[in-house]
């Protein structure tokens, strides 16, 4: 699915809650079944600096596409990464840097977005960017 | 402190009212505010304060000979003078208005790499805040200094024995804090001051968390220095106290160079101005100064001797009430403690509590609390933290839990 379709899916998801508990429970449920980073990539150099809670997103190109796992010690940081790779991951390079965020604001998720937010959603788009970035760089 | 005094008169609705912003709503719900350890919220006398020298009075002070000058100079004094009676400080000149507790502790730790050599000691309690270790540690690798610690139990209070363990005539300084921001624990000042002094150590306590609390008496502690921030007492942001003994402000070098520090300056020598000048160069933060003895005034007026018998109940009522969630585990629980629970529940992460109850209207904080050493003590990656200031009701600590029991809910 193009990133695109995923983002309205997800939006269509969201849509059928109405309130914040709701959202934020299923979003919990969400990151139960987020592709889980090995143990063995759990490393400093997989960890995103920024967040309160940590959160490792590690990277694989696979058929040209990028394949992230991740995880976080903190169940909603979770919930947040695995809507994140359910929107970026198995996507290529380009696709990625292309790709706006706008959905979090629509799904009702907006005050992660601050970039001040010690939970750093910022910095976690910024990182998945770059790692697309980074492969993009080495295909050319 | 006294605990077990109860119901002593004191009318919380009335005191909410001199507080605007615990009016507001947040996330739909009324605002329960239980951050008070990272900053006070401020009353209308102190907020008004600000307004009316902006609106009334404002002028460069100490040097104009024009009325506004005058009467901007008599007020940041008089605040000075209020300053000084609060804390019952020998000389106003003993008094440096400082940005606030930061800025004052690095005043002290720059000054003293004149007067410290290889191998000097430095004493460091197992729970400072980060701004009472990070500028020792610079000093330590200027000097060769070397910075040693005085371990805490389980229950979060000093190891007083090994306390005096590490006192010898290599000690040369000794900082500790007044109360602990992670955990609450009042440390037995009066004793560390004294025993220090035996080594001839000199003392700097950081009373950050303290002066909201408990009013102390500088002269009577025999302290060498004492720093605190106007911020966490009603006052406003940006503006602190430094107190040191008049003999060591004197020995201590300057810190910034400028104007309102200097009696002379030719470009072949500078000579510096007498007490507090010598530390205050530039024009100073003059409204918040004014603010801050405003502040000390409306905590005076309500007495500190209620406050904190207050603040005692609301302690032990939402220590109990905490104790009543399933899991839940505090950290800190010294027998002299303030109003401030550091807390986990269950595996659950700290900021995943605090996401919930935010939703819910309640502000607590949550990480590390600018204290990692503590955490490492512990083995925890952070807490929640609720702290408590007398404008604090029951009715809130009830909504806490009911915040808490939601978020446990959902996040187990
Ligand atoms: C114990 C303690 N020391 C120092 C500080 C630093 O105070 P400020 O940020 O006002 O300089 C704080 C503030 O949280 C504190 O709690």
């Amino acid at each position: 699915m193009e990133i695109k379709d995923i983002q309205q899916e997800i939006i269509e998801e969201f849509a059928f809650f109405d309130d914040w508990m709701q959202r934020y429970e299923h979003m919990i449920s969400i990151g139960k079944t987020m592709p889980l980073i090995e143990e063995k990539n759990k490393t400093e150099d997989f960890l995103i600096q920024g967040c309160q809670s940590k959160v490792w997103v590690y990277p694989e190109l696979k058929d040209g596409k990028i394949i992230f796992t991740a995880d976080s010690d903190a169940i909603i940081t979770k919930g947040i990464v695995a809507i994140l790779l359910r929107v970026f991951s198995n996507q290529t390079p380009e696709d990625i840097l292309k790709a706006d965020t706008i959905f979090i604001d629509e799904i009702g998720l907006k005050e992660h977005l601050s970039p001040t937010r010690a939970n750093g959603l910022v910095s976690m788009i910024k990182q998945l960017k770059m790692y697309a970035l980074a492969y993009k760089s080495q295909q050319n | 402190m006294e605990t077990g005094i109860k119901h002593i008169s004191f009318d919380v609705e009335k005191i909410r009212k001199d507080f605007p912003i615990l009016k507001r709503m947040v996330n739909g719900y009324p605002l329960v505010y239980l951050d008070n350890a990272a900053t006070s919220q401020k009353p209308q006398v102190v907020i008004d304060a600000l307004v009316d020298y902006y609106s009334n009075y404002n002028a460069n002070i100490h040097r104009g000979v024009h009325s506004l000058s005058q009467e901007a100079t008599n007020a940041y004094e008089q605040s000075r003078a209020k300053i000084q009676k609060h804390f019952n400080i020998k000389n106003a000149h003993e008094v440096i208005f400082t940005s606030g507790t930061t800025h004052g502790i690095n005043i002290v730790a720059s000054g003293f790499s004149e007067f410290l050599k290889p191998g000097d000691e430095l004493l460091v309690s197992a729970m400072e805040h980060h701004s009472n270790i990070v500028p020792w540690q610079m000093l330590c690798e200027h000097t060769g200094a070397v910075l040693k610690v005085i371990p805490m139990n389980q229950e979060g209070e000093l190891e007083m024995l090994e306390f005096v363990s590490l006192l010898s005539n290599k000690t040369k300084l000794v900082f500790v804090n007044h109360i602990s921001n992670a955990l609450g624990t009042i440390n037995p000042i009066e004793e560390i001051i004294e025993k220090a002094h035996k080594v001839g150590a000199v003392v700097l306590i950081d009373g950050a968390q303290a002066c909201s609390h408990l009013k102390p008496d500088l002269q009577a502690l025999n302290v060498d220095f004492y720093v605190t921030s106007a911020h966490k007492m009603c006052g406003p942001t940006g503006v602190g106290m430094l107190y040191g003994k008049e003999e060591w402000l004197t020995k201590l070098p300057p810190y910034q160079g400028g104007g309102e520090m200097i009696k002379e300056v030719t470009f072949e020598k500078t000579s510096f101005a007498g007490l507090p000048h010598k530390f205050e160069a530039g024009t100073p933060n003059i409204a918040d100064g004014i603010a801050f003895g405003v502040a000390i005034d409306y905590l005076n007026a309500i007495g500190f001797e209620k406050i904190a018998a207050y603040e005692n109940q609301i302690l032990e009522y939402a220590t109990k009430r905490l104790l009543e969630i399933e899991g839940l585990k505090i950290y800190g629980t010294a027998k002299n403690k303030t109003s401030v629970i550091s807390f986990n529940i269950g595996e659950i992460h700290p900021y995943d509590i605090g996401t919930i109850v935010d939703k819910l209207g309640v502000a607590v904080r949550t990480g590390h609390h600018c204290a990692q050493p503590i955490m490492d003590f512990y083995k925890i990656p952070g807490t929640v933290r609720a702290s408590f200031a007398f404008y604090n009701t029951f009715q809130e600590i009830d909504t806490l839990i009911n915040a808490l029991q939601k978020a446990k809910q959902m996040l187990t």
